[in-house]
């Protein structure tokens, strides 16, 4: 399995990061850019990834079965997140994720039928005092309202 | 940009640098400019068990929540062991109403590098580890930036400055996990494993990252070592209360005018934090409650809360300052629902790895949602309490605790909101278009 020259010069830094004999603290890091680069976590994907870093497949399904951010799953071209939890729903993030959900003919974990977006409920994001918010892909967005949710995802639309 | 206007109540030390809207990060000229790294320098000529004592006066408690005197936790650390020490900084930042962390990550990068040149200094190590959240993405990458700068200008590396000393530091991203806040889960995650806790003793202390002796601190609480050292702990002790050193950065948010992170001295009064600094509940509404320190700290009603912001005048209040994350709610909120979400989060949460935290979310979130669908029955109010009252201290790690906490305050404080949604007689009443839930 081959990835970008950039990925490969990261993954080579990444391991010289852990002490001699380590070097499986890269596991979680690499899992999560190696995804971000390829759409999602496939077979060849961790055999690959369990060979360069000595560990076997089980050590892999371990944190892919833990952590919320590593998916096996394909994913719309553009993940959208919207937190509820408490600071978010005092300012209307329940609201939110329904809109979102109405305006995307869609559910939790669900992708839009022609992969443009995918939609995710999540806990708290860590941006409280701007809620509600909104994370697509690695970007925030703060202080959302319905309109500007339907504005957001219209660019998204338009992204592709 | 996070940035808010500054407020004339605020004290700053942490933001000192910062001039809003500050649009880009303070790069490493400018962070040169503004003394950056003085304090470093200064570090260099003290000795390990000197910067130890200068934090252990300066009253310095952990930021992250729990409070622990960041000078003592620096001094239990084995020096001694023939194996290498690290510096650990915990940037999971995932207590719900917490987002300060990221306002100093993404302005000030270099200020927590220096925090750590100077931890590591005192502890004898040669390596450090940032972990962040895998959210925060842009943040990794700004802090990868100002590394990079600083390994460029001789601040990392071998023989840092002439001074003989080595230290190397790089940026961990998570992956999406709350439990990997919780220290010894971090070092599993660290290590490449799932976020399980450790069992404690040992302590990373002595058994830490890749078990070598290991100190890990919050991202704010490096932060705040580097002018500790450059003026003195008696200095940075002085701008707090006898037990509490310093300034915090308190993360406002929920109904509220004017939400946002703001730096406070420790010990600012909790009232005049939320009406003068946050400018008062929102749309002209009273105010119902407070939750003062993260979604697990106990909640204070509105009667409640004109006490000092420290960790000792919260405790006493019966709560916690925890990570600083303020939570206003006004007088239409509604805390059966509150709670309910509140324990959503826990459940989903829970790591799993203890019974008594993996069994006791889940059913105190399943208890709750019927409660606030108004399929629940009067007996499950006190279902709550006494699960919540037997999971607490009874977990392996905190986050039982965290998650005991708001719902023994909550349903005791606010009892009638419950008894409002429950039907006076012990039956099953399901909910409009439900099918029936079955009883405990």
């Amino acid at each position: 399995m081959t990835f970008s020259p950039e990925l490969e010069a990261r993954f080579a830094r990444m391991i010289g990061n852990y002490p001699p004999g380590r070097q499986k603290g890269a596991l979680i890091p690499m899992l999560l850019y190696a995804q971000d680069e390829t759409g999602q976590i496939t077979d060849e994907l961790i055999d690959e990834v369990a060979k360069r870093l000595s560990v076997t497949r089980v050590e892999i399904e371990e944190v892919l079965g833990y952590y919320t951010m590593l998916h096996r799953e394909k994913r719309g071209k553009h993940h959208m997140q919207i937190c509820t939890n408490v600071s978010c729903m005092l300012r209307g993030g329940e609201e939110l994720w329904e809109h979102a959900c109405g305006k995307l003919g869609i559910g939790n974990k669900q992708t839009t039928a022609d992969g443009s977006i995918s939609l995710e409920e999540v806990e708290c994001i860590g941006a409280c005092s701007w809620a509600p918010a909104v994370l697509v892909d690695y970007d925030f967005h703060f202080n959302q309202t319905q309109e500007k949710l339907d504005e957001l995802i219209e660019s998204l639309r338009g992204k592709q | 940009m996070l940035l808010n206007q500054p407020h004339p109540l605020e004290t700053r030390v942490l933001t000192r640098r910062f001039e809003y809207p500050q649009a880009e990060p303070i790069w490493v000229d400018e962070f040169i400019a503004k003394q950056g790294y003085e304090g470093f320098r200064k570090a260099l000529g003290m000795a390990p068990d000197e910067i130890i004592e200068e934090v252990k006066k300066s009253a310095l408690r952990g930021r992250g929540g729990a409070g622990f005197p960041t000078g003592l936790k620096w001094s239990f650390v084995d020096r001694k062991s023939a194996k290498p020490t690290y510096v650990v900084v915990n940037g999971d930042e995932g207590e719900p109403g917490t987002c300060k962390d990221r306002v100093l990550l993404e302005h000030d990068p270099h200020r927590l590098i220096e925090g750590c040149l100077i931890c590591a200094r005192a502890i004898g190590a040669a390596r450090g580890w940032v972990y962040i959240r895998g959210e925060y993405r842009k943040y990794i990458d700004i802090l990868g930036k100002a590394i990079e700068e600083a390994y460029g200008r001789g601040y990392l590396g071998e023989n840092i400055l002439g001074s003989g000393m080595t230290f190397h530091l790089s940026t961990h991203t998570g992956a999406g996990s709350y439990e990997c806040g919780e220290e010894s889960a971090l070092l599993e995650s660290l290590e490449g494993k799932r976020g399980n806790p450790r069992l404690k003793p040992p302590f990373p202390a002595s058994v830490g990252a890749f078990q070598c002796p290991t100190t890990v601190n919050n991202v704010e609480t490096f932060c705040a070592v580097p002018d500790i050292i450059l003026n003195g702990g008696e200095w940075y002790h002085a701008l707090g209360t006898p037990k509490n050193g310093g300034t915090r950065l308190v993360c406002l948010s929920g109904h509220i005018n004017r939400p946002g992170v703001y730096e406070v001295a420790l010990g600012f009064n909790m009232k005049r934090l939320i009406e003068e600094i946050g400018g008062g509940v929102w749309k002209g509404r009273k105010l119902k409650a407070v939750i003062p320190g993260g979604s697990s700290s106990p909640v204070l009603t509105a009667d409640e809360i004109d006490i000092p912001a420290d960790y000792d005048s919260l405790a006493k209040a019966g709560s916690m300052l925890g990570s600083g994350a303020t939570m206003v709610c006004d007088e239409t909120t509604d805390m059966v629902k509150l709670l309910a979400r509140v324990m959503k989060f826990y459940a989903h949460e829970s790591c799993g790895w203890c019974i008594p935290c993996r069994e006791g979310t889940t059913w105190l979130a399943k208890i709750l949602k019927r409660v606030d669908e108004g399929a629940g029955m009067a007996r499950d109010i006190d279902m709550v309490d006494q699960l919540a009252s037997s999971m607490f201290g009874r977990t392996f790690c905190a986050l039982g605790d965290a998650a005991a906490m708001p719902a023994m305050s909550i349903v005791r404080k606010f009892r009638h909101e419950f008894e409002a949604k429950t039907g006076s007689v012990n039956a099953i009443v399901p909910a409009p278009g439900t099918q029936p839930l079955v009883v405990l």
